[in-house]
């Protein structure tokens, strides 16, 4: 695996990466190779596979979504970003550099400048008010008190805990703690972000606002934001692709629509079998590309089908225009109801 | 009868001749060493004594309300001085209090840091768990004797008898309050580029804090409970008051000195609980997970 060929707009590249839990993991490792499932592996040497011959590309600049069930490897999966877990194999490169060759300074430096992360279990200091827990990453930085606090209680009014800034952390709700871990990951302003089930522990009212203030944040200032969440909605509203994991083996990668449209396997179409499809299908993923005749209606091609249905009572056809109001194409709606029809199980 | 296997006779002279060189050659350097635990005992103890009785009595109390801020810790402690300044044994139990706190510090400043050794290695806490198991369960009158005779009867080897039988707990303690620091806490601390000094002054130690207050107040309660065996060797103190009160049959001598010590385990015991209970709630402990 020496292949270190990234191209230059990868933010993080996962090759082959393998983690196996136990005393022995190249014994188990020599046993997963022969082709032996997670299962197998652990029922002969008790040596658990946390991830599994895993590779992934992830543009700078996106959002990618990693799925899974619970025990899936997902949290395993972001903790080698930042290497708090060493893989058993495997290569990860974050922007370019090699992470695992890192010195211990180097990772270091690397891990208080480069990535900020957010934890499925919070991890706050219990011992620190809230906004000395928003500005702990900055402080371990280094940066001095004044803007430390102030760029803290920046962070804790975006996710809405003014007025909590002098409490202790186990005062507030699980969801206040998780929106104070957010708050600390975001004031790093570092380039890459991971959120591991960032929005878990929050309501759906608070969540459905958080997922829209990350997809404003990421498009404003263009992180790279690694994701992990096990609620497929959550997947398809925020993520510009997603992974889905499986017993630590990724099972498909792509575009929130491919994985809908096209599930590589009954695992993913299980899913598929929950989720609001026309809130996952861009309309641009299903029209009829080309110049047609001019169009009463039109939606921008971020639409999604559920945003052109209601249309269909009135017209016939609904055209799609780019950004520039340039018409592009046009849907209709037996190509909608098509698209959503496609992979229920006893029509498909 | 067990029959006798081998001839024990000259390891017991190798002890005895090995212990008698030691004093020989190596007495004058540790009195030297331990001098620095003498002068900070000798400073404790003339502050204790040359400070009025009213003004201890106003600081200890004014401690056990901070510590509450509560009224009946305050009143607990008041009544207790006044019963040591009543029945007469006021010097005697500055004498003593002189020599738990200068044992608990010293304790404080030898078994933190080995805690910490320990919490971080696992073969250190395998090399050091038997020491400390010899240290709490060997009869102190064994050391005793080899302490006197390098050090000569007096203060020092009651010192550091008290130190060897009170600082176990203490290390233990911290060990542990270390090692039960939440994981989830110490891998965000990780996460965001700490060094291990950053973990273990801003996390570990900080999160440990009542765990390890629980220690000291162990090892003060130890101190206490050496005393008696201290003044054998020239502690002075109740202890000594006891050991009179024993020898000349005298039992309200014996009783009274016995109840003073006990009136000053009582307000350490509390004072230091109450802290951590304070810290605890800081923290936020007690509705925790
Ligand atoms: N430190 C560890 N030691 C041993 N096994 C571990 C360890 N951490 C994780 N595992 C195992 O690795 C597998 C993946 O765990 P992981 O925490 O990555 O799952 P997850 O997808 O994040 O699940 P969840 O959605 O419940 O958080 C599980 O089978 C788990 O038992
Ligand atoms: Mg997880």
């Amino acid at each position: 695996m020496s292949d270190i060929s990234v191209k230059p707009d990868l933010a993080i590249a996962m090759r082959g990466v393998t983690k196996i839990f136990g005393p022995d993991p190249e014994g188990a490792l020599a046993l997963l190779r022969a082709g032996k499932s997670k299962t197998e592996v652990q029922a002969e040497t008790n040596h658990v596979v946390g991830l599994d011959n895993v590779s992934l590309d992830i543009a700078a600049g996106q959002i990618f979504v990693v799925m899974g069930l619970s025990g899936s490897g997902k949290s395993t999966l972001i903790r080698h970003v930042n290497r708090l877990i060493e893989p058993t194999a495997g290569e990860i490169l974050v922007h370019g550099d090699d992470v695992l060759k890192m010195s211990l300074d180097q990772l270091r430096t690397y891990r208080r400048t480069k990535v900020a992360m957010v934890f499925q279990k919070f991890g706050l200091l219990p011992h620190r008010s809230v906004i000395d827990n928003v500005a702990y990453g900055l402080e371990v930085r280094g940066v001095g008190r004044k803007e430390r606090l102030e760029t803290a209680a920046k962070w804790i009014e975006t996710v809405g805990l003014a007025g909590y800034e002098h409490s202790r952390t186990r005062q507030l709700s699980g969801g206040q703690q998780q929106r104070v871990g957010l708050a600390r990951a975001l004031s790093m302003d570092s380039d890459i972000i991971l959120m591991d089930e960032a929005f878990s522990a929050l309501d759906p009212l608070i969540r459905s606002g958080m997922q829209d203030q990350l997809i404003t944040l990421q498009k404003s200032l263009n992180k790279t934001i690694l994701f992990i969440t096990h609620d497929f909605d959550e997947a398809l509203k925020i993520g510009d692709r997603i992974a889905v994991l499986k017993d630590g083996a990724l099972q498909q990668e792509g575009k929130p629509e491919d994985i809908v449209l096209r599930p590589a396997n009954e695992h993913i179409e299980e899913f598929v079998r929950e989720v609001n499809k026309a809130r996952a299908i861009h309309v641009r993923s299903i029209m009829e590309r080309g110049a047609t005749e001019p169009c009463e209606q039109s939606v921008s091609m971020d639409a999604r089908c559920e945003d052109v249905l209601p249309l269909f009572a009135e017209h016939q056809w609904v055209g799609v225009v780019d950004g520039e109001g340039q018409q592009i194409g046009r849907v209709t709606a037996k190509q909608v109801i098509k698209a959503l029809a496609r992979h229920t199980p006893g029509v498909g | 009868m067990f029959p006798q296997l081998i001839d024990t006779r000259p390891w017991r002279r190798a002890v005895d001749d090995g212990l008698n060189w030691v004093v020989r050659h190596w007495g004058g350097t540790f009195e030297a060493a331990a001098h620095p635990l003498l002068m900070l005992l000798k400073a404790i103890e003339d502050l204790l004594i040359a400070t009025p009785w009213w003004l201890i009595i106003a600081v200890l109390t004014g401690i056990a309300w901070l510590a509450t801020r509560r009224w009946p810790l305050p009143a607990v402690v008041f009544a207790a001085l006044m019963f040591l300044g009543i029945m007469d044994l006021w010097k005697d139990a500055m004498t003593t209090m002189a020599l738990m706190i200068t044992a608990t510090l010293a304790a404080i400043l030898v078994s933190i840091p080995v805690g910490v050794w320990m919490s971080r290695s696992l073969r250190i806490r395998q090399i050091f768990a038997p020491i400390l198991d010899l240290m709490q369960t060997l009869p102190s009158f064994v050391y005793l004797i080899p302490t006197v005779m390098i050090f000569g009867p007096g203060k020092i080897p009651a010192v550091i008898a008290t130190i060897v039988y009170a600082a176990p707990p203490l290390v233990r303690l911290t060990d542990l309050g270390l090692r039960s620091v939440d994981p989830a806490v110490l891998e965000a601390s990780r996460a965001f580029g700490t060094n291990p000094r950053q973990r273990l002054f801003g996390v570990q130690i900080p999160l440990a804090l009542p765990t390890i207050l629980a220690g000291i107040n162990q090892t003060t309660m130890m101190a206490l409970s050496m005393v008696v065996i201290a003044s054998m060797i020239g502690a002075g103190g109740l202890g000594y008051q006891v050991l009179q009160g024993i020898g000349r049959l005298e039992v309200s001598r014996g009783l009274f000195a016995g109840l003073g010590i006990v009136a000053l385990a009582i307000i350490f015991d509390r004072i230091t609980q109450a802290f951590g209970r304070q810290l605890q709630a800081r923290i936020g402990m007690q509705e925790a997970r």
